[in-house]
């Protein structure tokens, strides 16, 4: 595991340094350390409520750690100037859980903006690029639809053709199997792994979707209380024998974490009183 | 009563980091220079359609119904002094230094900018505002500005229109319903309306007013907790806050435009 970790870090695409966050007094992360390696899909799973989407926002700079660094491609993203960090963004793409589509752009300006943004393409150019990552994602007929007119699993593979538009070195995606049909499942699985390889992207996933992710990433981190319970390969994870590990991998309804929410007092207290 | 205290204390740290980050986002609306003049232009025309012509019909209708309303009041009153000839003078000065600014104002804060802060709203809600910042696109420049900026711009030109609106439907009931003299409304209108202390001053008002509800507008979209519930809570706060602001300005400025400024 040592010289694995050792490995890794040389090749790191991002690296989080002794994290700490919390929010409102709740302490979300407490001293983490991660390395995410380049090239490679990175799970990053946890039950819900760990602080998974919250370690995508502070990678991607849109919060602030109270204390550590996070480097991406070398940059320490929580030191940059505001300026910077939009310019270190332009090499990172990121596919939210509610799709986050402009409800007031039809599909083909969703996947034009950022080229239209970050480029002097001519629009022939602008053209013939969004068809391609329309095909990619198998929606160059749906280009001129509107986002209230897609259906749920259509409206991820947009954001995601919109969210590798300027082929990003680094790709996050903030759980994008949530509430999918197997076909789509299938689809969005193929995807992110042909994307992954065909473009040497990073990839960053996060999930508790164990069965899917477990198809497609090569190294799994999971996280819970504040800190980080295990990482290794995915078939590591699959055999790794410590409780916590063992009750997310294997979808146990109890042990470390509770089935029961934790009450100050007793269920028969509760249900008969004092006597 | 330490309890109260250290209430009072929360609540008033909590007024000033609002003050403050909403002045900050003030002057980077104000500073911001967009990258590409072309779209930025675009965008804000888009802006003054949705605030400004939209707003259209309820300033047109309540301009006419004001107007309505000063002719028939001014009418009740000036007839029992005998100077009926004074209505158009009285319905022109009280439309352009007071009614049309703050009518206006107060149908602007409840129509376009209660709009305006649930859209950046459910833009945040549906995550549209993150997803611009992870593209490398500041939402400051691209969905802030171009509708603070298009507030600013509305508000004087539908004060205008009000303010005609006003005076027609003052007109309409003056002259073809009460039978004041056609010639004797407007000439008296045109004797005692000055352009710069009284058409001028209330266009001045508009821009303040303008600023102020459109500032709040956009600041209470951006920080608004991104739920149903808080997107409802900030959409009511602009409102309120809004119209509260118009209210008070125009005390203050009125009292600045009378001392001579």
């Amino acid at each position: 595991m040592s010289q694995e970790q050792s490995t890794l870090s040389k090749e790191a695409y991002v690296e989080i340094k002794d994290l700490s966050f919390s929010r409102n007094d709740r302490s979300i992360f407490s001293d983490i350390n991660l390395d995410i390696p380049q090239g490679k899909i990175t799970a990053i799973m946890g039950p819900s409520g760990t602080g998974k989407t919250t370690l995508l926002r502070l990678i991607g700079g849109q919060l602030k750690p109270a204390q550590g660094a996070i480097r991406v491609d070398g940059q320490p993203i929580n030191t940059l100037s505001r300026k910077e960090l939009f310019i270190a963004r332009r090499q990172m793409g990121m596919m939210f859980q509610a799709n986050s589509l402009f409800t007031g752009m039809s599909v083909y300006e969703n996947i034009a903006f950022p080229l239209r943004v970050h480029t002097n393409f001519n629009e022939s150019m602008i053209r013939k690029l969004v068809l391609m990552k329309l095909e990619a994602v198998g929606l160059r007929g749906a280009a001129d639809l509107m986002p209230n007119e897609l259906s749920g699993g259509m409206s991820r593979r947009v954001a995601l053709a919109r969210a590798i538009v300027l082929d990003p070195k680094l790709m996050m995606y903030d759980e994008p199997f949530t509430g999918q049909d197997p076909i789509s499942l299938g689809v969005l699985l193929k995807l992110i792994k042909e994307l992954n390889d065909s473009l040497q992207m990073t990839t960053i996933i996060v999930s508790h979707d164990v069965v899917e992710v477990t198809q497609i990433a090569d190294y799994i981190y999971v996280v819970g209380n504040s800190s980080v319970l295990g990482h290794g390969t995915t078939e590591e994870m699959q055999h790794n024998q410590s409780a916590e590990i063992k009750q997310f991998m294997h979808g146990l309804p109890d042990g470390p974490v509770p089935f029961q929410y934790p009450s100050q007092v007793s269920y028969q207290h509760d249900l008969l009183g004092e006597d | 009563m330490i309890t109260m205290l250290q209430r009072l204390g929360h609540v008033t740290l909590r007024f000033f980091e609002d003050l403050g980050y909403a002045s900050l986002l003030f002057i980077r609306m104000i500073l911001r220079r967009p990258r590409k003049i072309g779209t930025a232009l675009r965008e804000l025309i888009q802006q003054l359609f949705s605030v400004g012509v939209f707003s259209l019909p309820i300033i047109i209708l309540a301009g006419i119904f004001i107007g309505l309303v000063v002719g028939l009041q001014g009418e009740h009153t000036l007839n029992q002094f005998g100077a009926t000839s004074a209505l158009g003078q009285l319905i022109a000065l009280s439309v352009t230094r007071e009614l049309g600014p703050v009518v206006t104002g107060l149908l602007f804060a409840g129509r376009a900018c209660s709009a305006l802060t649930a859209e950046i709203g459910l833009m945040k809600a549906t995550e549209q505002l993150s997803s611009m910042e992870m593209m490398g696109v500041d939402p400051l420049g691209r969905i802030l500005a171009p509708r603070f900026w298009a507030g600013i711009i509305s508000m004087p030109l539908l004060v205008i229109i009000f303010d005609a609106f006003a005076i027609w439907g003052g007109y309409l009931i003056s002259v073809k319903v009460l039978g004041v003299d056609s010639g004797v409304f407007w000439s008296n209108m045109q004797d005692g309306v000055s352009f710069h202390s009284d058409v001028l001053n209330g266009i001045y008002k508009a821009i303040v007013f303008g600023i102020v509800a459109t500032w709040i507008a956009v600041y209470q979209g951006y920080v608004c907790v991104p739920t149903a519930e808080g997107i409802g809570r900030s959409t009511t706060r602009t409102v309120v806050y809004a119209s509260l602001a118009i209210l008070a300005l125009d005390f203050i400025l009125t009292a600045l435009m009378m001392g001579g400024w």
